[in-house]
C-alpha cells in the first residue's frame, strides 16, 4: 500500500525500507498466527472446559473427551434446585440488585468528581486525585473487621440488609468510576463546551445539553466496568452477606452437593456458566469500549 | 484585565470570555465533595476505626480469671501478637505455637510475597509477549481481543471453582500430565502443588489485563522507530531491549504496580481453590486469609493485622511510584506534561502514534 505512494525515484534507503517491509510479511506471518492461536486457546480453553462439563452427565464428570459427550441439561436444573440448601436463583437476583445499586450510586456521585478533576482547577485537586487513586489500591480486607463490628451492632448481618453489601462495594466501585471517567473526560472535545457557554449556556446547561450526550459512550463503559467489578466481588460479600442477600460469587463458592465433602463439580460448572455467560456476551458486544475503558483508567482487573 | 472588567460593568449579568473560568475553585470543590464524603464514610472512617480497634483487647474470656471481659486498652499487645508472635496465656505472654493463628504471620507473609513475586513476574513476561503478538496487525484481532477478555471477565470466585475442577485428582490437568508421563499431583492438597495451582489460576486470569495495558503502550510507538532500527541493522533482540522496552516502560510499570498491589491482597483464589490449605494446612494462607480467619476469634487483633497489611501495601505502592517509574497520577489537559502516563513516550512519537 505504501509502496504505491513512493515516488518513482526511490532512494536507496527507501528501497531498503520496502525490502524490509516485504521481508517482514513472510515467515513472521505464520508465527504471528501461531501466537494469536495460543492467545485464543489461553483465553478460551478453560472456559470451554467449564461449559462442556456443565452440559455433561454427572456420572461422566471426569470424562476427558475434548468435545461434548453425554449432553444433558440436568446440571442446570440441579443448580437452580433449592433441595440441597442452595439458593442460586435467588443469589442471581441479589447480585443484580447489588450490582445495579452500587453502579448507580458510584456513577451518580463519581460523574461530578470526574468532571471537576478533568476540567476544573481548584485547590486540593491533586490531593483529591491522590485519595481516589489510593482508594483504588486499597486492600478490601482492611475494611472487614471494623465494618463487621459496626454492621453486627446495627443488626445488618441478618435478613434482607442489602446495604451491608452495597456500602462496602462503593469502596472500590467509586474510585474505579472516578478514575475511569476522569480519563474519558480528559479526552473529550471540551471546546464545544466553551462555545456552548459563549452562546449563553450556564455551566450546568453546557454540561447537560452538550457534553453529557458526547460523554455517553464513556459513561456507559464505566458503568459496565463498575457493574462487572461489583458482580465479581467475593471477599466483602462473603463476610457481610446473609442467606437472604448472598450474591452469586458466594453462592458458587459454597455450593453444597448431595453428600457433605462431595464437590458437585458439574452443578457448579453449570452455575458458573450461567454467571459467566452474561459477562461474556457483554464483553463480546462492548469489547472495544471495555478495552479502552480498562486501559484509559488503568483500573484493576 | 481592565477591558474585561469594563465589559462586565457595561453588560450586567452577562459574563465576558474571561469570566468563563470564574468560580472554578468553589465549583470544583463542590463537585468533588460528595465523592470525598462517600469515600470518607466507606474507607477513611473504617480505616481509622480499625486503627483504634487494633489498640483494644478482644472481648472474650480472660484466660487468667476465666471471666468474660469487654476488652479495654491493649497497648501494643495486638501488634506484638502478630509481629513478635506473643500469645497471652494465664502465665503471661509466650511465643505462639505453630498451631495458632498468631504463629502464622510470617508464613502468611512469605506465601503472599511468593505469590506476588512469582505470579507478577510470569504475568509481566507473558503479558509482554501477548501484547507484542497482538500489536502486529493481523486479521482476526477482534476475536483475539474477545478471547483475551474472557479470563478477565470471569469472576475470580468462578475462576477458582473452574480451576478446582481442572486440578481435581481425576481432572483434566492430571490427565494431560499423564499423557506426558507425569504422575498425578494432589493439586489442592500438597503444599507446593497447591501454591502453584493458585499461581497458575492467577496468571491465567490476569495476564490478559497486563497484556491489554502493555498493548495500549505499544500501540503509540511509531512504526518509524522500528523501521529506522531495521535500517540501522538492529537485531530483533536489540530492537526489543533498546526500543520497545524503554518506550513501554511507564505503562508496563503501572500494570506491574496494579498487579503487585492486587496480588498482595489476594484472597478469593487461594481461599476458594485450596481453602488456604495444602500441605501442613496453611501452605496457601495469605495475609488476607489470615485476617478473615482471625475475625471469628476477635475483631481487634484482626484489625491490627489488617492495619499491618494496609501499611505493607501502602509502602509497596509508595516505593513503586517513587522509584519504580510507575507514574500513576495523571495531569489533566492544560497542565504539563500533557501526555497521559500510558502514552508518555517522546512527544514526537506520541503525536505520530495517533
Amino acid at each position: 500500500m505504501t509502496t504505491q505512494a513512493l515516488p518513482a525515484a526511490a532512494t536507496a534507503a527507501e528501497e531498503q525500507v520496502r525490502h524490509y517491509t516485504f521481508k517482514k510479511r513472510r515467515g513472521p506471518v505464520i508465527r504471528g498466527y501461531i501466537g494469536l492461536a495460543i492467545i485464543v486457546i489461553w483465553g478460551l480453553a478453560p472456559f470451554y472446559w467449564m461449559v462442556v462439563t456443565a452440559f455433561r452427565d454427572v456420572g461422566f464428570t471426569f470424562d476427558t473427551t475434548p468435545w461434548p459427550t453425554h449432553v444433558t441439561l440436568d446440571n442446570f436444573r440441579t443448580a437452580f434446585s433449592t433441595a440441597r440448601g442452595n439458593h442460586f436463583g435467588h443469589a442471581l437476583v441479589n447480585s443484580v440488585i447489588i450490582g445495579v445499586v452500587t453502579t448507580a450510586v458510584a456513577m451518580l456521585v463519581g460523574v461530578f468528581a470526574a468532571y471537576a478533576l478533568s476540567r476544573l482547577n481548584f485547590p486540593g485537586k491533586y490531593f483529591v486525585l491522590g485519595i481516589v487513586l489510593g482508594a483504588s489500591m486499597f486492600p478490601g480486607v482492611a475494611l472487614v473487621s471494623p465494618l463487621f463490628q459496626l454492621f453486627s451492632s446495627w443488626g445488618w448481618l441478618n435478613g434482607y440488609n442489602y446495604q451491608a453489601l452495597i456500602i462496602p462495594n462503593i469502596s472500590f466501585a467509586l474510585p474505579l468510576t472516578v478514575y475511569t471517567l476522569t480519563a474519558f473526560f480528559g479526552e473529550m472535545p471540551w471546546e464545544l463546551e466553551e462555545s456552548a457557554r459563549m452562546d449563553g449556556c450556564t455551566p450546568g446547561q453546557a454540561f447537560r445539553k452538550i457534553m453529557l450526550p458526547l460523554a455517553a459512550p464513556g459513561l456507559f463503559t464505566t458503568a459496565i466496568l463498575a457493574f462487572i467489578s461489583s458482580w465479581n466481588e467475593f471477599l466483602l460479600s462473603s463476610q457481610f452477606s446473609t442467606s437472604k442477600t448472598q450474591p452469586v460469587t458466594v453462592a458458587i463458592a459454597f455450593f453444597t452437593g448431595a453428600q457433605p465433602h462431595q464437590e458437585p463439580y458439574t452443578t457448579v460448572m453449570a452455575a458458573a456458566t450461567i454467571v459467566t455467560v452474561p459477562l461474556i456476551i457483554m464483553v463480546l458486544v462492548f469489547q472495544r469500549a471495555i478495552v479502552s475503558g480498562l486501559t484509559a483508567g488503568g483500573v484493576k482487573g | 484585565m481592565s477591558t474585561v472588567a469594563q465589559t462586565r460593568r457595561a453588560v450586567p449579568r452577562r459574563r465576558g470570555p474571561k469570566s468563563l473560568n470564574a468560580g472554578q475553585g468553589r465549583r470544583g470543590l463542590l463537585l468533588v465533595l460528595p465523592t470525598i464524603a462517600l469515600l470518607g464514610v466507606v474507607i477513611i472512617y473504617p480505616v481509622i476505626k480499625a486503627i483504634v480497634m487494633s489498640f483494644q483487647k478482644d472481648a472474650g474470656l480472660d484466660k487468667a480469671t476465666g471471666m468474660f471481659v469487654q476488652g479495654g486498652y491493649a497497648g501494643l499487645a495486638n501488634y506484638k501478637h502478630w509481629v513478635l508472635q506473643q500469645c497471652n496465656t494465664p502465665t503471661g505472654a509466650v511465643t505462639c505455637g505453630p498451631g495458632t493463628l498468631g504463629g502464622q504471620t510470617y508464613d502468611a507473609l512469605w506465601v503472599t510475597l511468593f505469590f506476588t513475586v512469582v505470579a507478577v513476574a510470569i504475568e509481566m513476561v507473558l503479558g509482554l509477549w501477548f501484547a507484542t503478538i497482538m500489536n502486529r496487525t493481523f486479521r482476526g484481532r477482534g476475536i483475539v481481543r474477545a478471547a483475551i477478555l474472557v479470563p478477565w471477565a470471569i469472576p475470580t470466585a468462578v475462576t477458582a471453582k473452574l480451576w478446582f475442577f481442572i486440578f481435581a485428582y481425576d481432572g483434566i490437568a492430571n490427565h494431560l500430565l499423564g499423557l506426558v508421563g507425569v504422575q498425578p499431583l494432589l493439586w489442592t492438597g500438597d503444599a507446593w502443588p497447591s501454591r502453584f495451582a493458585v499461581i497458575i489460576a492467577d496468571v491465567w486470569k490476569t495476564t490478559p489485563f497486563m497484556a491489554l495495558l502493555i498493548l495500549a503502550g505499544l500501540q503509540v510507538i511509531s512504526s518509524d522507530v522500528y523501521e529506522a532500527a531495521q535500517i540501522d541493522g538492529a537485531t530483533k533482540w536489540q530492537t526489543f531491549t533498546r526500543i520497545t522496552l524503554p518506550l513501554v516502560k511507564v505503562p508496563l510499570m503501572v500494570a506491574v504496580l496494579f498487579r503487585t498491589l492486587d496480588t498482595l491482597r489476594i484472597f478469593d483464589l487461594p481461599y476458594i481453590l485450596t481453602g488456604g490449605g495444602g500441605g501442613s494446612g496453611h501452605a496457601t494462607t495469605t495475609l488476607s486469609i489470615l485476617v478473615i480467619r482471625q475475625i471469628r476469634a476477635g475483631f481487634n487483633s484482626a484489625s491490627a493485622l489488617s492495619t499491618l497489611v494496609f501499611i505493607l501495601i501502602a509502602v509497596v505502592a509508595f516505593l513503586f511510584i517513587k522509584f519504580g517509574g510507575a507514574d500513576v497520577i495523571r495531569r489533566p489537559p492544560g497542565t504539563a506534561p500533557k501526555r497521559r502516563f500510558w502514552r508518555r513516550a517522546t512527544p514526537a512519537q506520541a503525536t505520530e502514534g495517533n
